[in-house]
């Protein structure tokens, strides 16, 4: 974990939480065949816009997740090196965070992940332009009105109705699945105890087939995310700018 | 012109300046009101051709813009910023021009702006207008944009003020507000001019906006005290808005933009485009309107032109200083996007904006000769401002082309920016043009006053020009 002494920090207005976090995700680069289920189940989950095969190859792809491919070398000794799934890092002092004017996008201080607040977008875009992870998506085109995107006619029975579905001009990003959280923080509250761990998890981590991807509480040591990030060989992402990402990625273990 | 024609020193001083070529009061007030009042039929069918790029720039497009949402336009991930952004900074840099003119130079007592700085002030508030409007066009909700706003709402939701464009929106409203009341103040004396020469409508119009003035002593002292502060408190404003335009990136976390000195450079940037449209305009209302010949004459141009050529050499100076500290700081990122600015593949755009604010400036602007021909130094104002455009379009779109995901590269193409960029050009020109038909476009009292504290004196066989204060 970094350690940041967090009294010094937040003079560009983020809402600084306790460096450890509450939520956190575990990604093993080294399981990660790239197959794009967690992609898909994101969509899913959280009714993410078909953009069409032309804005997704002109970078207007909406999904909250993406895997990135890397290579080495040039044609013909290429390598491919590992998949990298990337998706919004819920950092705890987040650069998206102090630039809106609005107050689009805070801090939710329960959950300690970063949340976009759809109604209050205006949409600026500052946020995604001070993304130093690029994980946010703007809805260029009304893609869920139907005289515009005829296919979502019969798509939309298919909406999660635990997600809002979300109007042109406003910018949106991975929620950590937060109606997820709520739903088994409100279940296990009518059973008057604590989430377990493992209770229940994001879309994309129950979608991965290697279980590549581990989704849990950072804050408490006995969970199988803290364990894997205690392995030693983590990375996070561009931590150099003091950004406290919370998505711990694990390449080169044994 | 030359020498040879005159032997007589006195009449060749009074072709050259006009301070020193005065005329009665009630001759140039005719002049000027009949510049306003000759419109030939060639101004109409230009006004009318520029009507429809407007409309179809700023109606049309942007109607299915606000209604289809901002994917017409050119912007994806990573450019999630592109020419709106390149056409606000590129405005507010026009709009610096006219402050720069007529309260930089007035607080210094530089004679030779008189006869243009109205011309300059009208340009800072059509300007502003222009950028008001690209700045909206970016706007994902433009019709939720008063929330940006901090009014007094039941669920006391306020803007946030750690943004930079928090105080973009009021550093921009501020300059507004402020530069068409200093656009306004130096102009009653010119109402009340035209309303005592004026019937009908035109008599109504200037009634209203010459606020009753009568010329009386004590109006003329409130007018000068009001005009006094108004130039030096609007200097700190003008300085500030470009510097906190340029905060919007500065304050980023962005390779290429998070650089100190981003504040002073994009002022002189603002400034170089700004007198290279003041320079522009100048051109074409000499060559085109009524006695204009007489008001704006060669030593004008030739002013500005010295101008422009130290603002040249000031940009020169800080863009250098940009690049070498950005480039000795050493960071990887930064070095790929530096790298990408010159070689990638709109390279050409970056030595094209070299050539165009810093060779062309510095090797024709020497000249004498050639910085007092308005069609040369016309030429070299378009240039100028193309070049900072091509500036700016380097730093927005094709700079946020690199960043820290190299899976997410990918090249700006522009799409319905473009018209609508046309047309805020056209209602600019639009604007200033019906505003030349109502607003005389020479502060007439302040020339008669320069024409007065002028006078050529001799010093044994030397005869030179004086100049005294009449306050």
């Amino acid at each position: 974990m970094t350690t940041i002494d967090l009294n010094m920090v937040g003079a560009k207005g983020a809402l600084v939480e306790a460096a450890e976090g509450k939520w956190g995700m575990v990604i093993d680069q080294d399981l990660c065949t790239g197959c794009q289920a967690c992609v898909t189940a994101c969509a899913m989950e959280n009714n993410i816009a078909f953009v069409g095969e032309e804005d997704a190859g002109y970078g207007r792809s909406m999904h909250w997740i993406r895997i990135e491919r890397f290579w080495e070398g040039h044609y013909p000794h290429v390598k491919m090196t590992h998949y990298q799934p990337m998706l919004c890092q819920q950092c705890g002092k987040a650069p998206c965070e102090p630039v809106c004017p609005a107050f689009a996008t805070v801090h939710s201080q329960s959950e300690q992940v970063n949340v976009q607040v759809y109604n209050r977008c205006v949409g600026t875009r500052y946020c995604g332009n001070n993304c130093p992870y690029q994980v946010r998506s703007f809805n260029w085109f009304d893609y869920n009105d139907e005289r515009i995107n005829k296919a979502i006619a019969t798509l939309k029975h298919q909406f999660n109705p635990d997600v809002t579905v979300r109007r042109r001009g406003i910018m949106e990003k991975c929620s950590f699945c937060i109606q997820r959280i709520h739903k088994a923080q409100d279940k296990a509250k009518s059973e008057g105890r604590e989430v377990a761990d493992g209770e229940f998890t994001t879309a994309c981590a129950q979608a991965c087939p290697a279980d590549a991807i581990v989704f849990g509480r950072v804050d408490n040591p006995e969970s199988l995310v803290s364990q894997l990030m205690a392995e030693g060989h983590g990375v996070q992402h561009l931590s150099e700018l003091g950004t406290l990402p919370r998505v711990t990625y694990l390449v080169g273990g044994q | 012109m030359s020498d040879k024609k005159h032997h007589n020193p006195e009449e060749h001083f009074r072709e050259q300046h006009l301070m020193l070529d005065p005329m009665p009061r009630g001759q140039m007030n005719d002049m000027v009101m009949e510049s306003m009042h000759t419109t030939s039929w060639k101004f109409w069918v230009v006004a009318a051709i520029l009507a429809v790029i407007s409309f179809i720039g700023l109606g049309v497009d942007w109607y299915r813009l606000i209604m289809e949402g901002q994917g017409l336009a050119g912007v994806m991930r990573p450019d999630y910023w592109g020419i709106f952004l390149v056409n606000t900074v590129f405005w507010i840099g026009i709009s610096h021009a006219g402050t720069f003119i007529s309260a930089i130079l007035r607080v210094f007592k530089a004679e030779f702006r008189r006869p243009f700085t109205r011309a300059a002030e009208l340009m800072t508030t059509f300007g502003l207008v222009q950028a008001g409007f690209s700045i909206f066009m970016h706007m994902g909700r433009v019709w939720l944009s008063y929330w940006l706003m901090p009014y007094p709402n039941q669920r006391q939701l306020w803007p946030n003020f750690h943004s930079p464009l928090s105080w973009d929106l009021l550093a921009i409203t501020t300059y507004l507000l402020s530069s068409t009341m200093y656009l306004f103040l130096p102009l009653i004396p010119d109402m009340a001019m035209a309303r005592d020469r004026s019937t009908g409508w035109r008599k109504t119009f200037y009634k209203v906006l010459a606020l009753g003035f009568r010329g009386t002593e004590g109006e003329w002292a409130h007018l000068r005290t009001a005009m006094n502060i108004f130039a030096f408190a609007i200097i700190p404003v003008m300085f500030s808005v470009h510097t906190i335009v340029s905060w919007d990136f500065a304050m980023a976390t962005r390779p290429g933009w998070s650089s100190t000195i981003f504040g002073p450079y994009f002022v002189i940037g603002a400034l170089h485009s700004g007198m290279g449209a003041v320079v522009m305009v100048l051109a074409v209302v000499r060559g085109t309107m009524k006695h204009m010949k007489y008001f704006i004459r060669p030593e004008h141009f030739e002013g500005i032109a010295r101008l422009m050529l130290i603002i040249s050499m000031a940009w020169a100076y800080f863009f250098f200083n940009d690049y070498i500290v950005q480039w000795y700081g050493g960071d990887k990122w930064t070095k790929t996007l530096l790298h990408w600015h010159e070689a990638g593949p709109m390279g050409w755009m970056w030595f094209a904006m070299l050539i165009f604010n810093i060779a062309i400036p510095w090797s024709i602007l020497w000249n004498k000769k050639w910085r007092s021909t308005p069609w040369l130094l016309f030429i070299v104002g378009l240039l100028i401002n193309v070049g900072m455009w091509f500036e700016r379009y380097i730093i927005v779109p094709i700079s946020v082309t690199i960043n820290r995901m190299p899976f997410t590269w990918r090249l700006y193409q522009p799409g319905i920016e473009v018209p609508m960029g046309i047309g805020t050009v056209a209602f600019f020109i639009l604007l200033y043009m019906l505003a030349s038909r109502l607003v005389p476009l020479i502060p007439v009292w302040e020339v008669q006053e320069g024409q007065m504290a002028h006078s050529l004196t001799k010093f044994g066989r030397e005869t030179v020009m004086t100049v005294s204060e009449l306050e």
